[in-house]
């Protein structure tokens, strides 16, 4: 084993948002700091270089943020997808300090765009990072650099040893060879642990293995595995996880947001079986979107299929792979290896149960809904009639897991006996603690802004 | 063109109207957006917008080792190249230049060994100055040709171009937003302004864009001390040489070194930067037009400086075969991207307003 001769203050597990967000705020304040990325360089950054936007309060208009969003209501949206499941102080917290982030990551060279085209509804609570979350990683490592922070890729965590109220070691993999560092702190930052799929497969059962993993390949919840076994204190249900449908022709990691699909609300979507499972219409599509992995996941073989017709095609943002596409529904059903009958049955039912159309207004509810139908579709019900007919397949896909470390208010981890006296945990490995189930859209960067900075300060105090 | 070249374009398009991350750095994204399906046309617009600041490499999510293999900047690159080589007048000559360093350098031999000869063969006609070396009606008929013909073969290629991406009736408004953009290279600057990522990798730096403007004004000063001799010429009479204080002067030195020092610079900008997410079968052809353009500057300034030595009429041999040979490689060289770029800011500016 190769002994690392320099010595450091704190080692930061991870490099992604959280963790370089840790990293910044102990150099700033004097720590000698060690990021460990297992990613190679191309891939640094995980699941934050696919991210597009952090949802922040602001008392009025802040950067590129319109109007005011306001602590109370920011933790009501939360409320309502977590159905309550949230850790209010922390939440709060986080909610709370999210608005001095803004200017604070503008400050380490992260670029907002004057509010988006196609977005407007979220100009006033999401900030859009200008090129995505690769160039606000980008920033960040480039700041990290210049406070004299040292990053190694391809370097892999694999045991923190606990021994009482604190972490003793770290050892990591790097270039072949195992080292061993005694940092005087740790921040950790790894993510999730959506990458393994046995894990994924333990917590959700067999239908796990179709599961398609949105983000990074990295996040696999080694160090989190490592930690719950030393008896760390965990939060969350390992079966809690953020999951949306997506294209079922992506990759198995990695295809980010390109894989998204937002023709369902202007579609019937059906099942190998080709029958139809949920109401489609059941709201605007942002609101929707992360049930649908969960309903995809219930059905025989973790797959849908959304059918259209040719006057819905230009209604949605377009899809990474083209469409499925046939002159009739029986030759759609072949080409997605589909009962042909049941689907022009499926398809007569649903037209039959459609009334009049004239009202359909595709950005809004706009109540126009099946009747004596089972599901309903209660919006944007227009019969399947017009040729040419495409077709998608939809699979799950896994954005983040749940189940992580237990932290307080300080950011610091503990065992039922209490605080280890140096370990901090930060971004999606903590995010349970306040993210009991649901997921609001640019929750994730803010609770990893707001964490890393607060176990950032926190360690550097200690190591100080 | 090339089918491949457009269809790889096309292909990472796709990817890139599905993501939409990259809104905010250029005028290519609107322009993709705007689109579900490309044709050739929407294609070769799209890359005769792109400046390869590389801010969107930088910012993918999705470059190798991903799957997806996102390089947008060189796949525009190269759909770039390849459209002014197929739009170029006449046809023949116009895949020689851009990816062959070479020619171009025999090119400025040729243009030398010409200028030689016509000093010897034509002669002063008893005029002074430069004039005395080779008179003035023989720089007319030689240069009034080598300036019109090119222009007339960059008219048509235009045209071929316009066509090809579905141009409509130009307004002066269309050409007043296309030239304000140009004259600023506000797409150099990337959306927040902070320049582009051509020197160290996703750094942002405004090195480029200082550049580029240096080249520009200084080929514009010169051309506009040209000109202005020409009107003093003609229009009043008043016969080179003329002094230092004379707007011709003026114009030529300050654009002279600007052009010589951007050009210079250029060169070592691009050999920093990384090749591959450039074209890099044009790197050759680029690094050559780029060196020979900075010696029109030099050469012009030395012969300034020495122009009352006995080395001037060598010197004005050499100055004026490199003007020669720059005038006619212009349509077929990275010189004529200048053309292409203003094209399709008009035709950007027309597609923003609705038609
Ligand atoms: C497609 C997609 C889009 C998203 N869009 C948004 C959005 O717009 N807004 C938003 O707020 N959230 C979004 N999210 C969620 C968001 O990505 C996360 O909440 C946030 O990025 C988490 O940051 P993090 O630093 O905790 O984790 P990550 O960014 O995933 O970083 C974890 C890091 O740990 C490293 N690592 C893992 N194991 C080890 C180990 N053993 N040793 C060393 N290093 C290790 C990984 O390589 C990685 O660098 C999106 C997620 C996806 C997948
Ligand atoms: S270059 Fe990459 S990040 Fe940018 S829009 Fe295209 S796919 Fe998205
Ligand atoms: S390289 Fe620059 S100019 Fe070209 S498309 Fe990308 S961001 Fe736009």
């Amino acid at each position: 084993m190769a002994t690392q001769t320099e010595a450091y203050d704190i080692a930061v597990i991870g490099g992604g948002n959280a963790a370089l967000c840790a990293a910044m705020t102990a150099a700033e304040a004097g720590a000698r700091v060690l990021i460990l990325e297992t990613a190679p360089k191309p891939y640094r950054g995980g699941n934050s270089r696919h991210t597009r936007n952090f949802r922040c309060m602001h008392h009025g208009p802040l950067g590129p943020l319109v109007d005011a969003y306001s602590e109370d209501e920011y933790l009501s949206d939360l409320l309502k997808v977590t159905y309550g499941k949230t850790d209010e102080h922390l939440a709060r917290l986080a909610i709370r300090t999210s608005e001095e982030c803004l200017p604070w990551m503008e400050e380490r060279g992260v670029r907002f765009q004057p509010s988006l085209s196609g977005t407007l509804s979220l100009a006033r609570t999401n900030a859009f990072f200008m090129g995505g979350g690769k160039s606000l990683v980008n920033a960040y490592y480039r700041t990290v650099a210049g406070l004299g922070v040292d990053a190694l890729y391809e370097a892999a965590v694999t045991h923190l040893e606990l021994n009482g109220d604190q972490i003793e070691w770290v050892d990591y993999t790097y270039e072949g060879q195992s080292h061993r560092i005694t940092p005087k702190a740790v921040i950790v930052a790894s993510g999730g642990f959506q990458a393994d799929t046995d894990w994924l497969t333990r917590a959700w059962g067999e239908p796990a293995k179709n599961f398609l993993i949105r983000g990074t390949p990295y996040n696999r919840g080694v160090v989190l595995a490592d930690l719950l076994d030393q008896g760390v204190e965990s939060v969350g249900d390992p079966t809690q996880c953020h999951a949306v449908a997506i294209d079922g022709r992506a990759p198995k990691f990695d295809g980010g947001i390109v894989t998204r699909l937002d023709c369902v609300p202007f579609s019937i979507v059906v099942n190998k079986n080709a029958e139809r499972f949920y109401d489609e219409g059941e709201d605007v599509w942002p609101k929707r979107y992360a049930i649908w992995g969960r309903l995809v996941a219930a059905q025989a073989d973790q797959v849908g299929f959304v059918i259209i017709d040719a006057k819905s095609l230009n209604l949605f943002m377009p899809s990474v792979f083209p469409p499925l596409k046939a002159d009739t529904l029986e030759e759609l059903a072949a080409k997605m290896s589909l009962p042909a009958d049941k689907l022009t049955a499926t398809v007569a039912e649903f037209n039959a149960a459609c009334g009049d159309t004239s009202g359909f207004h595709p950005t809004e509810l706009d109540g126009v809904a099946t009747s004596g139908l089972t599901p309903p579709k209660t919006n944007w019900a227009r019969p399947i009639t017009e040729p040419p007919f495409y077709g998608y397949s939809l699979r799950t896909g896994v954005t983040f897991t749940y189940l992580g470390l237990k932290v307080d208010d300080t950011a610091q981890c503990s065992t039922p006996n209490g605080k280890i006296k140096n370990l901090w945990a930060a971004g999606e490995t903590m995010a349970g603690s306040i993210l009991g189930q649901g997921y609001l859209a640019g929750f994730g960067m803010t609770i990893g802004t707001v964490f890393g900075r607060i176990a950032g300060r926190e360690a550097a105090t200690y190591a100080n | 063109m090339q089918t491949e070249l457009i269809q790889e374009a096309r292909r990472q398009a796709e990817i890139c109207n599905a993501c939409r991350y990259c809104e905010g750095y250029c005028s290519v994204f609107p322009s993709l957006h705007a689109e579900r399906a490309f044709s050739d046309g929407n294609i070769t617009q799209l890359a005769n917008l792109c400046h390869n600041c590389r801010g969107c490499y930088y910012a993918c999510q999705y470059t190798a080792p991903h799957e997806f293999d996102l390089n947008l900047p060189k796949a525009l690159a190269e759909v770039r190249r390849d459209s002014w080589e197929s739009f170029a007048w006449p046809q023949p000559l116009a895949r020689r230049f851009h990816t062959q360093g070479g020619v171009i350098a025999l090119a400025l031999v040729i243009g030398f060994a010409l200028l030689f000869w016509a000093i010897r063969a034509i002669g002063s006609s008893g005029g002074e100055g430069f004039y005395a070396v080779l008179s003035h009606n023989a720089m007319v008929a030689i240069f009034a040709p080598a300036f019109l013909l090119p222009l007339f073969s960059i008219a048509i290629s235009l045209r071929r171009y316009w066509a090809e991406v579905g141009g409509k009736p130009i307004q002066i408004s269309d050409l007043t937003t296309a030239f304000k953009r140009a004259g600023k290279m506000q797409d150099l600057a990337a959306g927040h302004g902070e320049g582009c990522n051509f020197e160290d990798e996703d750094r942002f730096s405004q090195g480029r864009r200082h550049i580029h403007h240096a080249i520009m004004y200084g080929f514009l000063l010169c051309f506009a001390s040209t000109s202005v001799a020409t009107v003093m010429h003609y229009g009043f009479g008043l016969h080179a040489p003329y002094s230092f204080w004379s707007l011709p002067k003026l114009f030529g030195i300050s654009g002279g070194i600007l052009l010589t020092l951007g050009c210079g610079a250029m060169v070592l900008l691009k050999r920093k930067s990384d090749r591959n997410l450039g074209d890099p079968s044009a790197w050759g052809g680029d690094i050559a037009f780029i060196l020979l353009l900075g010696f029109v500057g030099f050469s012009g300034l030395v012969l300034y400086a020495l122009g009352s030595t006995t080395l001037m009429p060598q010197l004005l041999a050499i100055h004026l075969g490199s003007v020669l040979a720059f005038f006619l490689l212009t349509p077929y060289t990275k010189m004529a991207h200048g053309f292409y770029r203003l094209a399709a800011l008009v035709r950007d500016a027309q597609r923003k307003r609705g038609s």
